[in-house]
């Protein structure tokens, strides 16, 4: 057991005024007016500020109704008060919550009442889940899904951020790096211990065997789409010379929709994205500056990023006469004023409502292959070059236990920073379980 | 007035006192009895996987143990042999009074080293930081710089079924007073335990029955300067059987390890031979190496059967051993149970924070093994001189050496259990071998005056060596050509230097240059492996430039963790315990996670803003 120096000094009053030690508030169900809204207290002074409103508290975990009142004895709530005594609350420190009624009035009256208690202010966004974090109550990846349930806005993005919460990433992540620690560990002994007869030479056969069956299971998730475009959305980016009709036929798409958001507009001759929602899906409409050359300097900079989108467009709608560069919905628009000896493009015209309907439901049917199923693991950037990197290392390949060792290291070492862990002494606990080693 | 005072003479004294006499400090080295100096009180080895790395960087240092190991060796063996050579583990089995009298030898040559006899009882402290060791007669030896390389001998305490004895070894004294006022100073500090085997006589051993475990014929030594000496004895293996183990179940409730009277941690990999058989109770028989103790010496050491037993139940266990039925034992084996400190109150000097001018090395910092106590006390040593001689501190670090693995380990992490080095703790294992201890090293020990003319010459005519070696590897050869000379290659029309083609393992260096007898043949071996695993070296610079751009981001010494928001009081405690000298180091400290280290940057940048 290690040694713990005495306890360091602690000024007076000083812990009362560091951040850390502040207790914080917030309603942390959905903004009222709602049917119950959750008002939560986390920090040192929980119990207290709590106690100071509600009276008694109940006992831990156990919810009963308590009248709150404020400093001159008015009424404020009757509210259920529940309270978890740090650290196995989810912040890791004292926390309470109020389930309150609904109403704007009484939230904000409560949340007073409480602010007006000592060391108690208002949480920062996300602070609750820092704290969380922080004090080892959930790891990053279940951190990172938090902050995706609380921002998203559909119903698919909350079933990929709720599984993120309950750590299916974190989940798998971990079962591999067992896996790794495991097989490490079978290598390390060999390299550490060889001169004891309870290691013996491993068969590097079947370890190379199980190292590509973790590669494929690597591999598999990480050719699931990208949670982001649940996140972010699926960028649709538009393409063709200038006044090929891309404006129009953005407005057109968008305009169909009820929830259009104000588009977010660079200089005009920059791309604009517009956010739409349709049947739950999140797209991002992308017009880009026309692909012509140009002398202008910035619209040639417009151009020069509108072939970038091109090449990052998850779906590219083309509205050019020479075919598309890459796969793409090829379209013939202005319809209405032409026509093309060509069957494999889509015609769009502005007073074809049904035109315009059709080329969403390509759209919809397209995007359905590009988003995480709902029962699919779904990684984010950080989290898909952190796998990519261990299973390009996983993948390398080679017979000598030295190569092997450095490889599964380096692949630990990748996905350790998904969950913010010590690959090496995972390794070295999983050795000396396994065997018996030392003289 | 001394420059340093070493406390201790074991195997980190030793290397300390040596160390910094070498690099022109007046040293004293204080033990309790001078012919103790240089003892092994374990086994009768030296080196081995992770270890002998160690050996050869102290080596590199000029220092004592591979050149003592070379004189007392009486068996030879490298470990891993048919694995990459960065898991070589060079090992000499030592006559143990051999080893002993060589290191003295070699202390009682070094200029400006002094031997001390006498009991440091407790500290000089002046001004809030050392001025010398008093010892127990009540005499001072005053010094700008102290060393504690006290090893088991702080509040030591032996077990052996139902006894008690207060000492570091069996028939020797404890420094319980020094450690009184260790603790009294509020340093952090939690007990560890180690154990040893019984001793037996060896005429007593019916060896014509066991397997025979020769010394290899090979050439090779401890130390670059080295050479075989004494003329080579054999081991002999022999195992314990299901009777073993059912008088050592016997006997457990009798086991001071068992019965809870022993509550410190031991180490997991060096495991009593009661633990082995309790944790792996399916395994019917473990491997018991007989190591003989000396050329004219009949104890033999039976490695694999630490123990803390009662001397009847260790009897009984002994002769139930193919081979050991009729053995003697000469010495039983016991535990030994003592204090060390959290080391994570030093910082990458070995230098303690709470007391300016303190140094600690060895068991006292929580470690085992001869190799790992002489690596610290090598860096507590050189730094101890560099602080009395007001020089620039030597800080070795991970990407350059096991030894700076291991204190990087030891100040960071601190220890649950004692630390011994193993080649998986070093991430950069593939640059850090045995045998390019003296390239890592050989350039930074020369610099701060280390290294002896003799080391030196050898040192400078091997890097010659080694360039002119590197650049005849230059040469180009294409596919065809290696084709033309019988070598099966792609022909991919490549032309590729002899130092690429190497990368492949069946292509010999013999195959493109003619290397016999233009040079040495560790130079050659030296350089192939580095060919061999180039990719992977290359991989793990651009690993160490990072972390060395890191290692840059200085965290400031006065940091106040508890202001920052965020940070739970687990790692609060990790971070105030190990005090980090860098962001880099922060992020190596377990359980620091990517979102508290990015709490700590923004909280040192708005300090600075």
């Amino acid at each position: 057991m290690p040694a713990r120096a005495a306890n360091p000094t602690i000024e007076p009053g000083a812990a009362m005024t560091t951040p850390a030690m502040t207790t914080i508030v917030a309603v942390s169900s959905g903004r009222p007016p709602a049917a119950i809204a959750v008002v939560r207290l986390s920090g040192p002074a929980a119990f207290a500020a709590a106690a100071a409103l509600a009276g008694t508290l109940p006992s831990p975990r156990e919810a009963r109704v308590r009248r709150l009142t404020d400093a001159a004895g008015v009424t404020l709530d009757h509210a259920l008060v529940l309270i978890f005594p740090g650290p196995r609350s989810a912040t890791g420190e004292d926390l309470v919550e109020f389930h309150c009624h609904g109403g704007r009035a009484v939230v904000d009256a409560v949340e007073a009442a409480l602010l007006a208690q000592p060391s108690v202010r208002r949480a920062e966004a996300g602070e609750f889940t820092r704290r969380a974090l922080t004090n080892g109550r959930i790891d990053l990846a279940e951190a990172q899904g938090l902050a995706d349930l609380l921002s998203a806005e559909t119903e698919r993005q909350r079933v990929a951020a709720i599984g993120a919460v309950e750590g299916r990433v974190s989940r798998a992540v971990r079962g591999w790096m067992d896996r790794i620690a495991g097989l490490a560990a079978r290598v390390e002994a060999m390299l550490d211990f060889s001169d004891e007869d309870d290691v013996g030479e491993e068969n590097m056969a079947a370890i190379r065997r199980a190292i590509d069956a973790l590669a494929d299971d690597v591999a598999a998730v990480l050719a699931a789409p990208p949670v982001e475009r649940l996140r972010d959305g699926v960028r649709v980016v538009l393409a063709g010379p200038p006044n090929a009709g891309k404006s129009t036929l953005i407005n057109l798409l968008a305009q169909r929709e009820a929830a259009i958001v104000t588009p977010i507009a660079g200089t005009t001759r920059d791309r604009i994205d517009v956010p739409v929602m349709r049947d739950g899906v999140p797209f991002v409409l992308s017009d880009t500056a026309g692909l012509t050359e140009s002398d202008d300097v910035v619209e040639r900079i417009g151009v020069e990023r509108a072939a970038a989108a091109v090449r990052e467009a998850d779906i590219l709608l083309w509205l050019d006469d020479v075919p598309p560069p890459r796969e793409a919905i090829w379209l013939l628009s202005k319809a209405d004023l032409r026509s093309s000896d060509r069957d494999d493009r889509l015609p769009v015209a502005q007073d074809d409502d049904a035109s315009i309907e059709r080329l969403w439901e390509r759209l919809s049917t397209h995007a359905a292959s590009l988003l995480p199923r709902e029962d699919q693991l779904a990684l984010d950037r950080r989290q898909r070059a952190a796998c990519g990197l261990a299973l390009a290392g996983l993948r390398e390949g080679a017979d000598d236990p030295l190569i092997v060792a450095e490889q599964l290291r380096a692949a630990a070492r990748a996905l350790g920073t998904i969950l913010g862990l010590d690959a090496t002494e995972a390794m070295l606990d999983s050795l000396f379980g396994t065997f018996c080693i030392g003289k | 007035m001394f420059d340093v005072i070493v406390i201790g003479g074991g195997h980190a004294g030793t290397e300390a006192a040596a160390a910094a006499a070498r690099v022109g400090a007046t040293t004293a080295l204080v033990t309790f009895d001078a012919r103790t100096i240089g003892a092994m009180s374990c086994n009768p080895a030296i080196g081995g996987l992770g270890k002998g790395h160690i050996v050869r960087e102290i080596d590199a240092f000029d220092g004592i143990m591979a050149c003592a190991a070379d004189r007392g060796a009486i068996h030879y063996r490298m470990l891993n042999r048919s694995k990459g050579a960065a898991v070589h583990g060079p090992r000499v089995q030592a006559d143990r009074r051999r080893y002993g009298a060589a290191v003295r030898a070699m202390m009682a040559e070094t200029p400006g080293l002094t031997i001390v006899e006498g009991d440091a009882a407790a500290l000089l402290i002046r001004d809030g930081r050392v001025g010398g060791v008093v010892l127990a007669d009540g005499s001072t030896v005053p010094g700008r710089t102290v060393v504690l390389a006290t090893g088991t001998f702080l509040g030591g305490r032996l077990f052996r079924g139902d006894e008690r004895y207060e000492g570091g070894r069996i028939g020797e004294r404890a420094a319980k007073p020094l450690a009184e006022q260790l603790r009294a100073l509020g340093l952090p500090m939690a007990r560890l335990k180690t154990g040893t085997p019984p001793r037996l006589d060896g005429r007593t051993i019916d060896w014509a029955r066991l397997e025979e475990q020769p010394s290899d014929g090979e050439a090779w030594t401890m130390s670059s300067l080295g050479e075989r000496v004494l003329p080579a004895v054999s081991c002999a293996i022999t195992r314990t059987v299901t009777r073993t183990h059912d008088i050592i179940r016997g006997g457990l409730d009798r086991s001071p390890l068992f019965s809870g009277a022993i509550e410190a941690a031991g180490p997991r990999y060096c495991p009593s031979i009661e633990d082995k058989v309790s944790r792996f109770g399916d395994r019917d028989g473990h491997q018991v190496f007989l190591e003989p103790e000396g050329l004219d010496d009949h104890l033999i050491y039976p490695n694999g059967l630490s123990t803390s037993l009662p001397t009847d139940v260790q009897a009984a266990m002994i002769a139930s051993i193919a081979g050991l039925e009729r053995a003697r034992i000469v010495v039983p084996g016991y535990a030994v149970e003592y204090d060390h400190i959290d080391p994570r109150c030093l910082d990458a000097r070995l230098a303690l924070g709470a007391l300016p001018g303190v140094y600690c090395a060895g068991q006292i910092n929580g470690t085992t093994g001869y190799e790992e106590a002489g690596g610290q006390g090598l860096v507590a040593g050189l730094n101890a001189a560099a602080e009395a001689l007001d020089r620039a501190p030597v800080i070795l670090d991970r990407a350059t050496s096991y030894i700076g693995v291991m204190i990087d380990d030891l100040t960071l992490q601190g220890v649950t259990e004692p630390y011994r080095m193993l080649t998986a703790r070093a991430e950069f294992r593939l640059s850090l071998r045995a045998d390019n201890a003296e390239t890592r090293l050989g350039g930074i020990a020369r610099e701060i005056g280390c290294v002896g003319e003799a080391r030196r010459t050898h040192q400078l005519a091997r890097a010659e060596e080694r360039r002119e070696l590197r650049q005849a590897l230059e040469a180009g050869f294409t596919a065809s050509s290696l084709a033309a000379r019988g070598i099966n290659v792609a022909q991919d029309g490549a032309r590729r230097s002899a130092f690429d083609w190497l990368r492949f393992p069946h292509i010999a260096i013999d195959d493109l240059i003619a290397v016999d007898g233009r040079w040495p043949e560790a130079v050659v071996a030296e350089t192939l492996e580095d060919a061999r695993y180039a990719p992977y070296l290359e991989r793990q610079a651009e690993e160490i430039t990072r972390m060395r751009r890191d290692e840059a981001i200085a965290l400031p010494v006065d940091i106040r963790y508890r202001d920052i928001a965020g940070l739970s009081n687990e790692m609060l405690d990790r971070l105030e315990q190990a005090r980090p000298a860098s962001l880099a180091a922060a992020a190596r400290i377990r359980g620091i996670t990517p979102a508290a280290l990015s709490a700590i940057y923004l909280h040192i940048q708005r300090k600075a803003a």
